[in-house]
């Protein structure tokens, strides 16, 4: 009997100190949802009290002065197309580097594990310097290029460990029925590799939706601009009018929320996965 | 494995799997990773790549600069402190979503959200709740720590850069936590039970030192995220007030794209990444070490 209540004041006590730690990690998104709601002058006289009434003029505000629609398009397009490329590529990369034994296969995997080392800051001077004489920054083509340039010694790693564990009997089954290289590797490899794609298009998708400081040497025209670039610029201009820019966060936040409640358990799958390996 | 006779054949096979990403790595990571160590010992400018070399000069004029060894110093306690208290709240978080609670799934999505946001975004966020918020609680109910904005102080901004960054992190390596926690074997924390071991005794003598793996994987993957860190920085402080909180990533980038110190700037942009190596190399040799033991 004592065991069995004492276990219930341990299980009240983690539930208290449960609620209130998630209410301290959700406090900062709450503000800014309540805050979002209120005019200039309510957030001023007080951050904390509650709206006086819902009014959506701040979001109508923040869509049009961020560009809301073109910037949210833009964020979508490069990181949809920037990871179905870096899947593409690096899944045959991979296949090649574990299929054929060949010497300069080692070489550029060994290069690729190497590199994975380097910072970013430490590529973006000589990067800009680069790309800036050659003319080829501000496109979002170019923008794409550089995430598969950035982004392919990571999938191709994790790729190559999975297809090392793929047997060959099925390859070898289709190339007697006379396939052609690509064919098997099409048909036959690629929708074994279905569970380690998820893994990897996740944690591509949240490195280059969030992504800063690349988009931000690339692209220079507004109407280019994703959507961390636009919160930035856009702060530079409003800081003094809080609700707005308060409205103009939740329209940020939105997208990336809506896909964790969606996507949760994969999410949280595929980062954990990412990490070990 | 596959072989392909002939160098035609060979040809063939590497431009189909590996031609353009092989093309896009090199151009993309290696030509700039080579060149940029080609720039810090010429005379080169943003625009110019110059062949007239210059030695270790760059190298000795970034360990002179005052402000890029405070910049170091500064990212080096930033990280200490971030480090600590991430793993620490993050592993109390973990076993705290473990216990057997109803909800503990509800709880684990909301302690990992923040880790979701861009580091811009939740910058100026929490640029709202400090210069803000807090500000407001501090005067109102008369709070001496709150009642003025730790952003414009010098000596409790990168106190607000580190919470930032435990909030952002700690929910990530709580999942890291939570994977360790239930790959322990159910017979050996119930036979410890069964021998008279309490909570705090399983905690000790069994939980953490079954979880060497897990703690070395959170404790450097922190390690490089605080190191490295540069969005919240921009967007909470901008390395503000009065350079007080200008960690290295954003010190590179200020010399290189603000002064145009192109060559220093990369010396240091070099520098930085042999200590990223050293902390990346260091953690590869102890984890070999721990598989060997294991």
């Amino acid at each position: 009997m004592k065991a069995r209540s004492s276990n219930r004041m341990t299980q009240v006590l983690a539930y208290g100190i449960s609620i209130l730690l998630f209410a301290l990690y959700i406090f900062p998104f709450l503000l800014i949802i309540i805050n979002s709601f209120k005019t200039r002058l309510e957030v001023v006289a007080s951050p904390v009290s509650l709206p006086k009434s819902i009014d959506f003029s701040n979001y109508i505000e923040a869509f049009q002065t961020m560009n809301y629609g073109r910037t949210l398009i833009n964020s979508l397009a490069i990181t949809v197309v920037s990871v179905l490329v870096i899947l593409i590529a690096s899944s045959m990369l991979a296949y090649l580097l574990v299929r054929w034994d060949w010497k300069i296969n080692k070489i550029i995997f060994m290069l690729m594990v190497a590199s994975m080392i380097i910072p970013f800051q430490s590529l973006m001077i000589p990067f800009v310097t680069i790309y800036g004489n050659l003319n080829l920054l501000n496109s979002q083509g170019m923008l794409i290029y550089f995430y598969l340039g950035f982004g392919i010694s990571m999938a191709t790693f994790m790729f190559h460990g999975f297809i090392k564990s793929v047997p060959v009997d099925l390859e070898e089954a289709a190339i007697i029925d006379g396939a052609g290289k690509f064919k098997v590797f099409y048909q036959v490899v690629l929708p074994v590799l279905k569970p380690i794609t998820a893994t990897i298009a996740i944690l591509d998708v949240l490195w280059i939706w969030n992504d800063f400081l690349l988009p931000s040497l690339v692209l220079v025209d507004d109407n280019m601009r994703t959507l961390p670039l636009s919160t930035f610029y856009f702060f530079g201009k409003y800081t003094s009018n809080y609700s707005v820019a308060m409205a103009a966060l939740v329209l940020v936040l939105l997208p990336i929320l809506l896909f964790y409640f969606i996507m949760q358990k994969k999410i949280i799958a595929g980062v954990v996965d990412g990490a070990v390996k | 494995m596959y072989s392909e006779k002939g160098f035609l054949n060979k040809f063939k096979v590497f431009a189909l799997f590996g031609g353009i990403p092989v093309f896009v790595f090199l151009s993309v990571v290696i030509v700039p990773f080579l060149l940029g160590i080609y720039m810090t010992i010429t005379n080169s400018t943003g625009t110019d790549i110059s062949t007239e070399f210059v030695g270790l000069q760059n190298y000795i004029g970034a360990f002179k600069d005052q402000r890029f060894l405070d910049s170091i110093l500064l990212t080096f306690q930033y990280t200490f402190w971030s480090l600590i208290i991430t793993n620490v709240v993050a592993f109390l978080l973990a076993l705290l979503v473990t216990s057997g609670l109803k909800a503990q799934n509800f709880f684990r999505m909301g302690f990992f959200t923040p880790n979701l946001i861009g580091g811009v975004i939740l910058g100026f966020i929490w640029q709202f709740v400090f210069t803000r918020i807090l500000v407001h609680i501090g005067t109102s109910m008369h709070i001496g720590i709150f009642s003025h904005s730790w952003l414009a102080d010098p000596s409790h901004s990168l106190w607000a850069l580190i919470i930032v960054s435990v909030w952002q992190n700690s929910g990530y390596m709580m999942l890291l936590y939570i994977a360790g926690l239930t790959g322990i074997p159910k017979s050996l924390t119930e036979a410890a039970s069964l021998d008279g071991a309490n909570y705090w005794r399983t905690l000790k003598s069994i939980k953490i030192p079954m979880m060497v793996a897990s703690f070395t994987v959170s404790i450097f993957l922190t390690l490089q995220r605080s190191f490295m860190v540069y969005d919240t920085n921009l967007s909470l402080t901008k390395g503000g007030p009065y350079r007080s909180t200008e960690m290295i990533s954003m010190h590179v980038y200020n010399d290189a794209f603000l002064y145009q110190n192109y060559g220093i700037g990369q010396a240091k942009a070099i520098i930085l990444f042999l200590i990223v190596a050293v902390i990346a190399i260091t953690q590869v040799l102890l984890m070999k070490r721990k598989e060997v033991e294991v």
